[in-house]
């Protein structure tokens, strides 16, 4: 990937790019800022993952690709452009066609997301026959192979069954089925294996991986742990309070983070493969935020390395340049952060 | 959890000697610098114990006495809590007008193993694999179905109220959610005093100071006494759980999952907190988890559970870097590591299906109809003897697995 994003979407080749999202919603307490102007593209085959933690924004922007705040009372600015078309913009019957058949959604929790009174296939059959002028038994053949592939056992007799009798890893599958019925272009998987225990969790990212090479979608995978991400995604954009702070390629954030915060975060998790025991690194303080939003730098009252009388981190809103190569909203200059952060790690260990 | 304190258990806010509020009639008039005569006095029932605060210093006992005392028995590393052939089943019953008694759930299906002072002992495994349950039983706050528990020497496996009531001085609880752990309706400063008023202790100085200085202890800010849970955030509201459970400066505590609700650097936040504390105090902790990375780094020991049954306990590092186990080699295995590159090269071994159910475990082995050895590497007649034989864990005093055919994997794990 040679830059984040390019000025221009409709031009720019991303299969999506996303310009300036801003989604607002007005509460008793005020206006919620969830997500403030993000940028980014997305290209074919590729797999962006979106780490955060709660409330940085990340499920928002997925609502907001698929339109789920159409009709309520969020309001949502900027340019959604997927292939061409803005998404803002489309009416809803546009929308509607393009939901299920271009762009597919694996939701966090199967089990609310499934119809408990509908069988399993009906729901997968509806969600294939709304795009495809088929027969119901060739609907229904079509969907018995899907959950085959997707790794459910005995599929003729799953078919059948109500969400309630399928496991959790079972149900999940299910979804991912549900979402490739119709090999959509792009995959909106918003923490697909939070809710499930590890062993599990790593069957369904196969599963993920083996799909993404045999139907060639592009994923956006949201996830709060960046195991996940280290293993799935081309590229990764951290966000926090409801901004992009730092995007670049999976190998540059893991080896080359240069926020603050995502710096902080990865220095912060315990590690399974960690032989010597040090004492955690956590980040001090607590989430901003997003009704009153910290001024300067959203991160500044928990960076510890803010400097307010040279850089001004706690005024000056710093900027993230979509066109560099690895876009950082920071105010400190890259060289020294490098520095900062090599001091930091030399006295620890010393 | 939710239930309002009724008139006769609201806790006053204000230090004992000041108090004049109490809902109760008497006020208390227990100055707090008074020795009482009678120390052992221990309330029946939360009703007595509150009758007890309220008429006087009778139920009062000097803190920092009871602490000296207590600390004498069980020396640093030493054995202070043992489990012997524990189980908790659950009664089922079929559906329909007539309830039968049906299979039980197995939750915890026989677990043996011993705690030393000031260490702490990692409880890992899936969901339903019955370690939430274990830390629970632990306590008696479920009654064990059968096995013992002996704390400090002394079986307390059928302990009576009284009993417990005391033994609860010691051992204490952190629960894993932060929002139902903590009544809605009750200010701060009332939750984290409620274990002096249920036990009738008066800590030096008044309930009030007290209660903040564990809040600054903690990492909150002891003028928020008076807040409610939902003016906080979740990571200080865990806190607010931990100054309550070590507010009587217990001994042992069982953390359920106590991080997991939390967001990544708040994690780290409350797990140094926890380890601080067991410094300060040598606090011994049982840490319930699923999260095999926050296991690594707190435990001293650790125990892999599944299906309601520890299939390996080991030293924390000997689990980690030498699994025998296969279960814990596949549970290690499936863990994604934040390195893309280490990841990248990881092969995984990849467990087929899903938990059996804990009311029809499967029959010899519970794990076989999933373990990876069984399928590939083991001869019919191998394989025979995990089907019918119920393995026994074994094994040196650091390390002891429950495998017939226990052994490195062929692969790295982690």
């Amino acid at each position: 990937m040679s830059t984040w994003a390019s000025a221009d979407p409709v031009s720019s080749g991303a299969l999506l790019a996303v310009r300036d999202l801003k989604v607002t919603f007005p509460t008793e307490d005020g206006l919620v800022k969830a997500v403030d102007g993000l940028t980014f593209d997305l290209r074919a085959g590729e797999t962006l993952g979106i780490v955060g933690e709660s409330g940085s924004g990340k499920s928002v922007t997925s609502q907001a690709i698929m339109g789920l705040h159409r009709g309520s009372r969020a309001k949502v600015e900027g340019q959604i452009v997927f292939d061409g078309r803005d998404l803002l913009k489309i009416v809803d019957d546009d929308l509607r066609r393009m939901r299920g058949r271009d762009i597919a959604m694996i939701f966090q929790d199967p089990l609310s997301a499934l119809h408990p009174y509908y069988t399993v296939g009906n729901q997968i059959v509806e969600a294939y026959r709304i795009h495809n002028d088929v027969s119901k038994a060739a609907a229904r053949a079509h969907v018995i192979d899907m959950l085959d592939r997707v790794g459910i056992p005995n599929p003729q007799k799953r078919i059948d069954q109500y969400p309630h009798e399928f496991s959790g890893g079972m149900r999940q599958r299910a979804m991912i089925a549900m979402a490739l019925v119709n090999s959509p272009r792009l995959i909106i998987a918003d923490e697909p294996t939070t809710a499930l225990d590890v062993t599990v969790q790593a069957q369904i990212l196969n599963l993920l991986v083996d799909l993404q090479k045999e139907f060639g979608s592009s994923i956006i995978i949201i996830t709060h742990d960046l195991g996940v991400v280290a293993e799935l995604a081309d590229n990764i954009m951290v966000m926090y309070g409801g901004k992009a702070v730092e995007g670049s390629s999976a190998d540059e954030i893991f080896y080359e983070a240069e926020h603050p915060y995502t710096w902080g975060l990865l220095q912060s998790m315990p590690r399974i493969d960690a032989v010597k025991q040090a004492r955690l690194q956590p980040i001090a303080g607590n989430p901003p935020s997003l009704i009153n939003p910290p001024s300067g730098c959203a991160f500044h009252p928990r960076c510890a390395f803010r400097d307010d009388e040279r850089l001004g981190c706690s005024s000056v809103v710093p900027r993230f340049e979509i066109s560099d190569e690895h876009p950082t909203r920071c105010l400190i200059p890259q060289a020294e952060r490098r520095a900062i952060f090599q001091t930091q790690i030399e006295t620890r260990t010393a | 959890m939710t239930d309002l304190p009724t008139s006769g258990r609201t806790p006053d806010d204000e230090p004992a000697a000041a108090s004049t509020s109490t809902a109760t009639s008497t006020p208390s008039s227990a100055p707090t610098s008074t020795p009482t005569s009678t120390p052992t006095a221990t309330p029946p029932s939360a009703h007595d114990a509150s009758r007890d605060r309220t008429s006087g210093a009778s139920g009062g006992r000097r803190f920092s006495r009871r602490r000296k005392a207590a600390d004498d028995d069980v020396a640093l590393g030493e054995v202070i809590l043992e489990v012997t052939d524990l189980k908790k089943h659950f009664p089922m019953h079929t559906s329909g007008i007539i309830r039968r008694a049906a299979d039980p759930v197995k939750a915890v299906d026989g677990i043996s193993f011993s705690v030393r002072k000031g260490e702490t002992l990692g409880l890992v495994g899936e969901s339903g694999c019955g370690k939430s349950t274990a830390g629970r039983t632990l306590l008696q706050l479920l009654q064990p179905t059968s096995g013992s528990i002996r704390y400090k020497g002394k079986d307390v496996t059928n302990a009576d109220p009284k009993e417990l009531r005391k033994l609860r001085n010691e051992m204490q609880m952190v629960f894993q959610d932060p929002y139902g752990s903590l009544n809605p309706r009750q200010t701060v400063g009332t939750i984290i005093a409620a274990p002096f008023h249920i036990q009738g202790i008066k800590p030096e100085g008044g309930i009030k100071a007290e209660v903040q200085r564990l809040m600054e202890r903690v990492g909150l800010n002891p003028e928020h006494y008076n807040r409610f849970p939902h003016e906080f955030s979740g990571g200080q509201r865990q806190r607010i759980g931990i100054a309550r459970a070590v507010a009587l400066r217990p001994k042992v505590i069982v953390c359920d999952e106590p991080v997991s609700a939390l967001d990544v650097s708040i994690q780290a936040q409350v797990v140094n907190l926890l380890e601080d504390l067991q410094d300060e105090f040598e606090l011994t902790y049982v840490f319930v988890a699923h999260d095999l990375a926050v296991i690594r780094h707190i435990s001293d020991r650790v125990a892999v559970m599944y299906l309601g049954k520890i299939m390996e306990l080991a030293t924390r590092d000997e689990l980690y870097e030498n699994p025998l186990h296969p279960y814990t080699q596949a549970l290690l295995s499936a863990v994604p590591i934040p390195d893309p590159r280490r990841e990248n090269k990881r092969e995984r071994i990849l467990l087929k299906g899903d938990l059996p159910s804990p009311i029809n475990p499967p029959s010899g082995c519970v794990f076989h109809t999933r373990c990876p050895r069984y399928r590939e590497d083991l001869s019919e007649a191998e394989r025979t003897r995990c089907t019918t034989e119920v393995p026994v864990i074994q094994g040196e005093e650091d390390h002891r697995v429950a495998c017939h055919f226990a052994g490195p994997p062929k692969v790295d794990v982690i």
